[in-house]
């Protein structure tokens, strides 16, 4: 009934949506305490990391497990240029797009040389794209200290609009604002404009094109669509919100290290959107949300366990990944179009038996 | 000491360990086109296990000889992997068969991370350390060192290598294997049981790793939760260099793979200028995978030309 | 009439296989052209050469003077050559006239930038991709089954949307490979009729069938592969007429 009101008022929804969306901080720090407004900024970091990766994913179908190198370099880029580490102290508005950009440039380059592979193949290179990164961003520190190693980079400039800095605790119009709140509001304007970018791409001429190619890249390419230029487009779109949020992680958190760019953080968006719904733009904020806040959730086994066992056994931090885990193999075997899905995917994953197996066929025929 | 020399015969020990981790791969992906993702933490398990077992068995009886002590280990570790192997292709590739090419790969995936996360939770984040059980005796080789240890992988490396050549090519089933190699249907109307091969080619590949992770445990001293996921990946890299599918090749490429990896540590220093490190050891895997799969999709010894587009 | 295609002494190997030896034809701009012989005979890899999803290993193909061999499949799309596929390949998740809007990518150029801004010069090109699209499907019979998913159509309206999806890309020349196949009379008749109306709308015509009789009424002229090698060419009764052809039908050679 409610759905049924919004639907034929959506004037008053979108009010009280926004509403929602503004007083969230606020509400969330006085119900829940202040850390969760933070993690709050992490949901919002997610999102923006999700939908990045759903463009290639979910969009054009090409299997990306590297996507944490592009995060890594815009966080990266944010720290050199905006740290004590080279002295460097540009502004967030100048910082941000080059980092962004940088990541997009990284990401037709990694792209390139996987253009002809098919699906698992890609998997594993871009695996290892994201690998050779990491050891890179471990080992950079010497001769030459361009990444300080292990210990990564510290005193990232906060964003600061001229002399306001995210930094510390303002009191704007009688109310106490932390930096984590006001990070929110960043956040939250870049998280709006990636959703509005999405929903665009995927309703465009870009967005059929990346779906033809998931769906049958010979039949895509015969009907006139420059495959490798596709490709590359979603690989250069997805990397450089990969590496918006690299440069925001930086400003937020203050300090950055290679431990925040591992494999398993790819494996966390990937699995953020496949278990909201691929290519599905409210399932994989969905996702989002649900695998950032979870294992705060989780935190709680740990008291829960004091409380009943007088000490903890599992420790909640190590329970995270296995239910990561366990969640993608489920996903994938009870409900493989996610939790909402579009449309489309359903059809996809439950196509009848004759439909995938004219697809086998056709992938004999391009064979030849 | 020659480095030249000393870094070849690390390779080759290496590289024996890689071909055995790689034959897992191959043949898999030769019988299903399925890149069997946990198969690399397969071997971990492996290693766990043995080092659990011998732990017991040196508990229980101390006096026995370190070899037998070790042995004991592995033949609890093969058993173990076996089923796990198994289990894994009935439990989460097998209901996939005819899901899009994604499902089955995701599962894999979420599949290895679970199998690493079980391993840490049982044995802890710390390193474990493989008893000095082994002979431990050091010869001289044309300038380099090799010791007893280094020496009886690569042999029982080799006899294993050939006594899988001689199984998937004089047997029945390794018959029925190539036959499902080539076509699956066609097989299946031939009389073939094709689930048993698929089950028989993940049994074997897994007993395989089992043995392979017990040798680099014993190689390294040490065994880790994540030890898995790296040496799981060369291992792929190697069956892609010598051609995926192929299983003389994954043995070639594996060889290959660890005598370039040896040879890129021992001598990047240099190349560069002092600029790179020998820490940079694990990222040749990945520039030889990634060149490979560009100039030669194929592999070494790959027969299918066409593009895997 | 001008030569529309040429194909000049093509031929393709696979490893040691010579799946093509040295063919050639020409095909007249205006004409249905016929290319028939044998299953296995080589006529889907002279059209996989001719659309670019193989590369010829000899010879020269052209469209008006411009080469196409060795061109990349959309390069060739946007010279004005389309095809469809003989084992159907739809975009079987997506909807009938997403199908055939997708054909029109290459004659509309929005990017990125266009498709996030969506200013009125996108709104416009997505407007007339979508009309072109509806018209299409008119054109080939499917007017009223534009929501419907690929895959749920009737195995001849797939064919047809295929035809439909090629035609989006502005081909002067369409290639059809067996688009009739496993159809019934009735369905190949309004299939006839259909390429009678595409020619007489310009697009010249290449058709792929093994089966000769079907392609003697509806074809001008005709090719008979076999073996990888051209064996006949020329007017449908001279062709089923020739010793040679008849041979290669009923397996005497």
């Amino acid at each position: 009934m409610i759905m049924g009101f919004f639907r034929k008022h959506p004037q008053i929804a979108f009010v009280l949506l926004a509403a929602l969306l503004l007083a969230l901080p606020f509400l969330v720090g006085a119900g829940l305490g202040k850390s969760w407004v933070r993690v709050l900024d992490f949901v919002l970091l997610y999102v923006i990391l999700a939908l990045g990766l759903n463009i290639v994913v979910g969009y054009a179908g090409l299997l990306d497990l590297g996507f944490v190198a592009f995060y890594a370099l815009g966080a990266y880029v944010y720290a050199w240029l905006a740290s004590p580490h080279f002295g460097l102290h540009l502004p967030f508005w100048a910082v941000l797009p080059l980092g962004a950009a940088l990541a997009g440039v990284f990401g037709v380059l990694l792209g390139t040389p996987t253009l002809r592979l098919r699906g698992d193949y890609l998997a594993i290179v871009t695996l290892g794209f994201g690998e050779i990164i990491r050891i890179f961003m471990n080992n950079l520190n010497a001769p030459v200290n361009i990444t300080n190693g292990p210990q990564g980079i510290n005193l990232i400039d906060p964003v600061a609009f001229g002399g306001f800095a995210f930094a510390g605790t303002h009191t704007l119009l009688g109310l106490k604002v932390s930096a984590a709140h006001l990070y929110y509001y960043l956040f939250l304007a870049f998280t709006l404009a990636t959703i509005f970018v999405a929903m665009r791409l995927q309703d465009s001429r870009i967005g059929r094109a990346w779906a033809a190619i998931r769906e049958d890249e010979v039949a895509a390419a015969a009907m006139g669509i420059n495959t490798r230029n596709v490709k590359l487009l979603a690989f250069a779109m997805g990397a450089t919100f990969g590496g918006l949020a690299g440069g925001l992680f930086a400003s937020f958190q203050g300090f950055i290290s290679p431990e925040s760019f591992n494999l398993l953080e790819s494996i966390m968006i990937l699995c953020m959107i496949v278990l909201g719904g691929m290519g599905h733009i409210p399932g994989v904020i969905l996702g989002a949300v649900l695998l950032t806040v979870l294992p705060e959730a989780l935190r709680h086994i740990g008291d829960i366990q004091r409380a009943w066992l007088g000490q903890v056994v599992v420790d909640p931090a190590d329970l995270r990944m296995l239910l990561f885990g366990a969640a993608l193999v489920l996903m994938m075997l009870y409900r493989p179009e996610g939790l909402i899905p579009s449309r489309q995917r359903k059809r996809e994953f439950h196509a009848e038996d004759s439909v995938a197996e004219q697809e086998q066929a056709s992938l004999y025929d391009a064979r030849g | 000491m020659d480095i030249f020399v000393q870094q070849l015969i690390n390779g080759l020990v290496l590289g024996s360990i890689y071909a055995l981790v790689a034959l897992g791969y191959t043949m898999v992906y030769g019988i299903l086109e399925l890149i069997n993702f946990a198969h690399g933490e397969v071997t971990m398990i492996g290693a766990m296990v043995a080092l659990a077992a011998i732990g017991l068995i040196m508990g229980a009886a101390p006096e026995l000889p370190g070899l037998v002590i070790v042995l004991g280990g592995v033949l609890v570790a093969i058993p173990a992997c076996m089923l796990l192997g198994f289990s894994i292709e009935r439990l989460a590739y097998r209901p996939l068969r005819r899901a899009p090419r994604l499902a089955p790969l995701i599962t894999a995936i979420g599949i290895s991370i679970v199998l690493q996360n079980v391993a840490m939770l049982v044995w802890g984040r710390q390193y474990i350390a493989f008893p000095p059980l082994l002979p431990q005796g050091r010869h001289e080789i044309l300038g380099a060192h090799i010791t007893d240890l280094q020496i009886f992988i690569v042999l029982l490396s080799v006899a294993i290598m050939l006594g899988l050549w001689f199984t998937v090519r004089k047997t029945r089933l390794g018959r029925a294997m190539r036959a499902t190699a080539q076509s699956r249907e066609v097989a299946e109307l031939m009389g073939v049981n094709v689930n048993t091969v698929i089950s028989a080619t993940f049994l074997i590949g897994s007993a395989l790793a089992a043995i392979a992770g017990v040798m680099v445990s014993a190689y390294y001293g040490l065994a880790h939760y994540y030890m898995g996921f790296m040496l799981g990946l060369k291992a792929f890299s190697a069956a892609v260099l010598g051609g995926i599918g192929n299983i003389a090749g994954a043995m070639l490429g594996g060889f290959l793979l660890g005598v370039v990896e040896a040879l890129g540590a021992g001598y990047i220093g240099d190349l560069t200028g002092g600029f790179l490190g020998s820490h940079y050891q694990d990222v040749f895997a990945f520039f030889v995978l990634i060149l490979v799969l560009v100039f030669r999709p194929s592999g070494l010894l790959g027969e299918r030309v066409a593009a895997r587009a | 009439m001008t030569a529309l295609l040429t194909v000049e002494n093509v031929t393709k190997r696979f490893g040691g296989v010579h799946a093509l030896e040295a063919v050639s034809l020409t095909v007249q701009a205006g004409e249905i052209y016929g290319l028939i012989g044998p299953n296995g005979a080589g006529k889907t890899t002279l059209f996989n050469c001719m659309t670019g999803l193989y590369t010829v290993s000899a010879g020269e193909i052209r469209l008006e003077g411009h080469p196409l061999h060795n061109r990349k499949p959309h390069q060739i799309v946007a010279r004005g050559f389309a095809r469809t596929f003989q084992n159907i390949r739809l975009f079987a998740n997506m909807t009938a006239l997403e199908n055939v809007m997708v054909g029109r990518h290459v004659r509309s150029g929005a990017g990125v930038l266009g498709a996030v801004l969506r200013g009125a010069g996108t709104r416009a090109e997505e407007a007339a991709i979508r009309e072109r699209a509806q018209q299409l499907m008119a054109f080939v019979g499917l007017g009223r089954k534009g929501r419907a998913l690929a895959s749920h159509l009737a195995y001849g309206d797939q064919r047809r949307l295929e035809i439909a999806r090629a035609l989006a890309t502005e081909p002067r020349l369409l290639a059809l490979d067996e688009p009739v196949a496993g159809m019934n009379p009735t369905e190949r008749r309004q299939m006839g009729e259909l390429f009678q109306r595409l020619r007489d709308a310009g697009v010249t015509l290449l058709l792929i069938e093994h089966d000769v009789k079907l392609v003697m009424g509806l074809c001008d002229r005709v090719a008979v592969l076999d073996y990888g090698r051209k064996i006949a060419e020329g007017g449908a009764l001279q062709v089923q007429q020739d010793p040679a052809v008849i041979a290669a039908y009923l397996g005497a050679a």
